[in-house]
């Protein structure tokens, strides 16, 4: 068994596992870290953006480069349409992938890189929430990057990387970057997709079984669990111990595996998210009272739906409630609806409000009363007329290089009366605010991310017990960002194995099958016979005819045919051969001209007479014999003095 | 050979009350626990004194699964639950946990408001029995304990209605409650994959009709509607609160919306809002097109459907009214009925299936005068159409089922018993399997062959497989597996012998015999081994022989041959007393050469 690293960002996971000659790819999240090197799309020409000056490296050569990478403070950003770091292609072909399993929405969006162009054929298994929600992030992607054309494309920067300031000089892999795929990508590899349900088993080719676990961590989000007959391979990805909107965590199934792969734990260690969600609710909340607006940059999905709640439910207490909120998002409306159509993959507690029935989310309420409004784009018919300060905007990107955030953060970046609030963890706020500086607005960081923090990683794992744990090296020492923070790792323990990986290695991981199954027929079965060669050790020897179909091993009695009637003997001997008994029984035959002499390990019985040789050994007895007659006798002999079973 | 036990204590060869008892690898469960609404007496209920004479039967089932909210499969449940006693698991899926409790509490005061019933479950009993209720996704495996697994499929039929697979070690059973193998406005067609149960239990509802297409039906209705109000005559649509009603709605919003219609379509107050409430909350249940565009337009806002109001029974003029229950047997359905009946230019349209004993059924008999419990005697002079809207599977969708699981045995329940003989009998020719339909309080029992899944040492699997991948491939070639079968404390593995030898911790024997043949056969050695070789691949066509360095072996057997440039040879053959068969034969064989 192989574990492929392909991403090098533990939260955008993908992995190749390949184990009973299957090629499983586990998530394939596409990082987006290199976006924050580009230049901010914006769809209304922007003065400021378009006159930042031009950078040029200081040797004054390379003059392919000019015009691609403007300067802003102590920044260079590339003036190109943003790219994507997709997962590493060189380990494996993408057409070898017999399946993927995707663990939840935030973890897909590099599945049109995958399975488009690739000669990719396999199948793709997500929970129907990931397809639904998925399908709106990328939709939402694609839409932002394309309703902004650009004409030039820059390239020629990836040549001279070294000599490129700080980050860039540090950017991961820029050549292998590419551009966003299209909408019709985005449907043709949607469409590949199966749904499956929780605790769905899946059979794989027979010789393997996939099955998703609540993770809790976001609408439909799943933890994967790969069984053979007697293996267990966990595949733990966002997973989440909080009590937010999704279903909670299902701990249970996740128990003693083989081997536990762990990634996609919190990327805020040290902020605790509920505390976060407070400080969130207040400054929003204090802004709107000091007559400046909120702009949240957010995902269209996700901690919104919990964000809407608290929000609304704080604003009344400071006596805002009558600013508006606007979520602005070319899928806003989708995503509203399909919220509250996923009963089914929610908490109990938002699960029982459908069988009243009422929306499982209170922002159905909020749309109703009109305190929470959604637009596809700020351009959108109706938005200026319902527009209102001070309101609270919720917009995408959080990365704020596309989408309609850069043009409130355009509209509303001079004035510091308003504030920018930063709940997505995925990119560091500021270097995600970089392009943009100097800005008069506040600037609040508020990141929530409920997913595993180290002291609830390691408890889990503690309570999980695998046998061997592998995850992304980084988890094994401290973050970057607080080297001191020594707790904050995947403890090593003796009671397992810990096996770290890096993007681009291929780990053997310590799983050797020992043992297969085997379906054994009623005939079959009524032919074993037991026989007790120890205390609580019986054996059976056993024969049938074996057929095998879709990996699944069948054992059937022999059918009665003429071809049989040679047919091995279904009985082994075992034990010693006493020569002195031999001898005896030997003798009561009539054969007494028997000449025994010691011989290697055991001794030569020459029946002169019959000029027949007996060789006897402790796990062995050979007899050299032309007449048959004699020999059936001496065998019969032989058999009386071993035993059988 | 293993069995399982069926007892159906309602739905055999009858329709109504709902409840079969399953029994296999010593689980019991309860599948479905309607009522019937032909009765008043204790026979609307299953006879639950069969499972146990008196008091609770929580020690006797281990579970109950209900297929879907209609009470002809969940009515009984919480006298079952509440008043006979039962505190185990009852399995169904979340639509059906949202909506059943509706319908029973809506039943529970027609009989006891209305018809004065005591002896009946209170409200608070209902609460009391949902509780116990597991609510179970499609798809979803759910291990009611270590050895029993069950797992629903979509049926069609009415929104969250699932049929069930049942698993007790190797044996398993999938029950339908009523299921739908045509996708209608507003569900999917039911689907289940190969899952080759031993037996298949399933409705048999429509057992001899072969329905025609949907869309001749739907022009039909919508043709008498018209027909109906351009007369000046008032339409009745009796209805349960959930399924057909809202389909029936969708097809009469577009006419309306497409004629420009302005006659009013009134849907009965109450139920209505609500239970297309649920239908927008669970749309995830309906069908494709449904759930494509709902964000867009939810199907169950409907903009000329209007809710109704007892006074309106009294207006005059043209109108289409949607009331409940379906089968005139109580409530407002029934009042409008009696008001309407006398005047021939009205109609009343029965969009589904009513139960013997119903206002309902002697209508669509042809009942002209219906007499009631207080003697008051309604002539029946409007028109009594019968559209077929029942969502069930016809004789070709349940011929389709059979085949998409491949069960080994099919029983049929929810049927009239003479259409279940031509069903049955045809279900034996055509898949040559065996086929039952017990009446209530039969009990079936079916064998099973079983299927015991045993470990095996991957060692002696992949020996197998190289000793047969070595071979020219040869589809007509048998592959065989000889091993030993270790039990040792609680697990069992089959190993090779001398695997098995050293986990028992003993030493095998192996005796082996050599027998020298003379044979006169000029030239080398090596030719005489060809010329050997050739002659056993043909006596013994079906094994495979190796031939390296001048030896041959097959299975155990060797045979060399030696003294160059001879003419007398010694040819050795040795074997193994496990093949003694094989080797004296082919020693014999050589003999008979010599000679």
């Amino acid at each position: 068994m192989k574990l492929y690293c392909l991403s090098n960002d533990p939260n955008k996971p993908c992995h190749i596992l390949t184990f009973r000659e299957i090629t499983l790819m586990l998530d394939c999240g596409l990082s987006m870290q290199s976006v924050l090197n580009f230049l901010p799309l914006s769809y209304v020409y922007s003065n400021r953006l378009h006159n930042l000056p031009v950078w040029m490296p200081n040797d004054g050569g390379d003059t392919d480069v000019e015009g691609e990478l403007r300067e802003n403070g102590d920044r260079i950003f590339i003036d190109s349409l943003p790219e994507f770091c997709p997962p590493l292609d060189k380990l494996i072909d993408f057409a070898q992938v017999d399946v993927i399993l995707i663990s939840n929405y935030l973890c897909m969006m590099a599945l049109p890189f995958i399975t488009e162009g690739t000669g990719f054929q396999g199948k793709v298994y997500a929970t129907e929430p990931t397809l639904q929600i998925g399908r709106l992030l990328l939709e939402e992607l694609v839409t932002h990057i394309e309703q902004c054309p650009k004409a030039n494309f820059a390239s020629q920067w990836k040549n001279i990387v070294h000599k490129l300031p700080y980050p860039l000089n540090e950017s991961f892999k820029p050549k292998s970057w590419r551009q966003i795929y299209n909408m019709a990508n985005v449907n043709e590899s949607l469409s590949r997709i199966q749904m499956v349900g929780y605790n769905e088993k899946i059979d794989i080719y027979g010789a393997l079984q996939v099955l998703p676990t609540s993770s809790g961590y976001n609408l439909g989000s799943s933890n994967w669990i790969i069984t053979s007959d007697h293996e267990k391979v966990v595949y733990l990805s966002g997973s989440s111990t909080l009590t937010t909107h999704p279903r909670p965590m299902d701990h249970h199934a996740l128990k003693n595996a083989d081997v536990l792969i762990m990634t996609d734990l919190t990327q805020t260690p040290i902020s605790n998210p509920d505390s976060m969600l407070g400080l969130l609710c207040v400054v929003v909340s204090l802004t709107l009272r000091g007559g400046g607006n909120a702009l949240i940059p957010c995902y269209p999905s996700g901690v919104i739906y919990d964000l809407f709640e608290c929000l609304s439910i704080k604003m009344q207490d400071l006596g805002v409630q009558n600013c508006p909120m606007f979520f602005i998002s070319p899928v806003a409306d989708m995503s509203l609806a399909y919220s509250n159509i996923l009963a089914e993959w929610l908490s109990s507690a938002k699960q029982n409000r459908v069988y009243v029935p009422d929306e499982p989310f209170p922002h159905a309420l909020l749309l109703k009363n009109s305190k929470l409004k959604h637009f596809k784009h700020i351009y959108s018919e109706g938005f200026s007329t319902d527009f209102q300060e001070p309101c609270v905007v919720f917009c995408g990107h959080p990365s704020l290089r596309f989408g309609d955030v850069v043009q409130f953060i355009e509209l509303w970046g001079n004035n510091p009366r308003n504030c920018i609030v930063f709940t997505e963890p995925d990119f560091d706020y500021i270097e995600a605010l970089a392009p943009f500086q100097p800005i008069q607005m506040k600037v609040a960081h508020c990141a929530i991310d409920t997913s595993l923090n180290f002291t609830q990683a390691n408890k889990l794992i503690k309570d999980l017990k695998p046998t061997t744990l592998v995850v992304p090296e980084c988890y094994t020492q401290p973050p970057v960002s607080a080297p001191t923070l020594t707790e904050l790792v995947i403890e090593n323990n003796s009671d397992r194995t810990l096996i770290p990986y890096k993007w681009g290695e291929v780990i053997n991981l310590p799983l050797k099958r020992k043992q297969g199954q085997i379906i054994m027929e009623t005939e079959v079965a009524q032919k074993i016979n037991p026989i007790e060669v120890k205390t609580g050790i019986s054996l059976s020897a056993l024969s049938g005819a074996l057929t095998i179909k879709d990996n699944v091993h069948n054992m059937t009695s022999f059918d009665a045919g003429g071809e049989n009637k040679l047919q091995k003997g279904t009985h082994y001997e075992w034990g010693l051969v006493n020569v002195t008994e031999f001898l005896q029984k030997l003798a009561q035959e009539g054969i007494i001209d028997a000449k025994v002499e010691p011989s290697g390990n055991g001794v030569m019985i020459h029946l002169q007479d019959e000029d027949a040789l007996i060789q006897i050994e402790d796990s062995c007895t050979h007899v050299l014999c032309n007449s048959d007659e004699l020999r059936l006798r001496l065998r019969n002999i032989l058999m009386q003095c071993l035993k059988q079973f | 050979m293993p069995e399982i036990k069926i007892t159906p204590l309602g739905a055999g060869q009858d329709v109504g009350r709902s409840c079969i008892l399953l029994s296999m690898g010593g689980k019991n469960i309860m599948l479905d626990c309607g009522m019937h609404m032909g009765y008043n007496d204790e026979r609307r209920f299953p006879d639950f004194s069969f499972i146990s004479s008196e008091g609770p039967i929580t020690s006797y089932i281990d579970c109950v699964i209900i297929s879907h909210f209609h009470l002809d499969h969940c009515g009984a449940l919480p006298y079952m639950s509440e008043m006979v006693g039962y505190t185990g698991p009852i399995y169904m899926t979340h639509p059906t946990k949202a909506i059943a409790p509706i319908l029973l509490e809506d039943m529970r005061k027609v009989s006891v408001e209305k018809k004065g019933d005591s002896n009946f479950f209170t409200s608070q009993m209902i609460k009391d029995c949902m509780k116990k209720v597991v609510a179970v996704t499609l798809h979803q495996s759910v291990m009611v304990d270590n050895e029993l697994e069950i797992k629903a499929y979509y049926a069609g039929h009415v929104l969250g209605a699932a049929m069930f697979w049942i698993r007790v070690g190797s044996q398993s059973v999938v029950y339908t409650g009523d299921y739908n193998m045509t996708p209608d406005r507003h569900l999917g067609a039911a689907w289940i994959d190969k899952c080759r149960p031993d037996l298949l239990i399933t409705e048999s509802t429509y057992a001899t009709t072969i329905r025609d297409s949907k869309r001749c039906r739907e022009r039909d209705f919508l043709k008498k509607v018209h027909e109906c109000i351009d007369r000046g005559g008032k339409v009745l649509i009796p209805v349960f609160a959930l399924g057909r009603a809202q389909e029936l709605c969708i097809l009469l919003e577009t006419y309306w919306e497409r004629m420009n219609l302005r006659v009013p379509v009134y849907f009965a107050l109450g139920l209505t809002e609500k239970a297309n409430n649920y239908y927008k909350m669970f749309i995830t249940w309906t069908n494709q097109k449904i759930r494509k565009t709902f964000v867009q337009r939810n199907m169950f806002d409907f903009k000329h459907i209007k809710p109704f109001d007892r006074q309106y029974i009294d207006n005059p003029g043209p109108m289409v009214v949607f009331a409940t229950p379906g089968m005139l047997h109580a409530g407002l359905s029934l009042t409008i009925f009696k008001k309407w009946a006398p005047n021939e230019n009205n109609m009343a349209i029965m969009p589904g299936f009513c139960v013997q004993g119903t206002v309902g059924h002697k209508i669509l008999n042809g009942a002209k005068k219906i007499e009631f419990e207080n003697r008051q005697v309604v002539e029946v002079k409007m028109s009594v159409e019968y559209m077929s809207f029942s969502a069930h599977a016809d004789a070709k969708g349940i011929m389709q089922l059979i085949q998409y699981c491949e069960p080994q045995n099919v029983l049929l329940v929810h049927g009239e018993a003479a259409k279940m003989e031509f069903l049955k009998n045809k279900i034996k020719q055509e898949f040559n399997i065996e086929c039952y339909n017990p009446a209530n309080g039969e009990t079936c029992v079916i064998n099973t062959a079983v299927k015991i899944p045993v470990d095996v040492s991957l060692s002696l699997l992949k020996a197998e497989a190289k000793k047969f991948n070595a071979l020219p491939p040869d589809p007509k070639r048998r592959r065989t597996l000889h091993g030993v079968l270790v039990m040792k404390d609680s697990s069992v593995c089959l190993m090779d012998v001398d695997e098995a030898c050293k986990e028992a911790g003993i030493n095998r024997h192996v005796i082996r015999f050599t027998s020298t043949v003379h044979l006169h056969d000029p030239g080398s050695s090596l030719s005489t081994a060809h010329k050997l070789h050739s002659l056993m691949i043909e006596k013994l066509p079906e094994w495979s022989f190796t031939f390296t360095d001048g030896s041959i072996s097959v299975e155990t057997v060797l045979v060399k041959v030696e003294g160059e440039d001879d003419d007398q040879k010694s040819v050795f053959v040795s074997w193994t007393n496990q093949d003694e068969e094989l080797g004296s034969y082919i020693l014999n064989l050589l003999n008979s050469m010599g000679h």
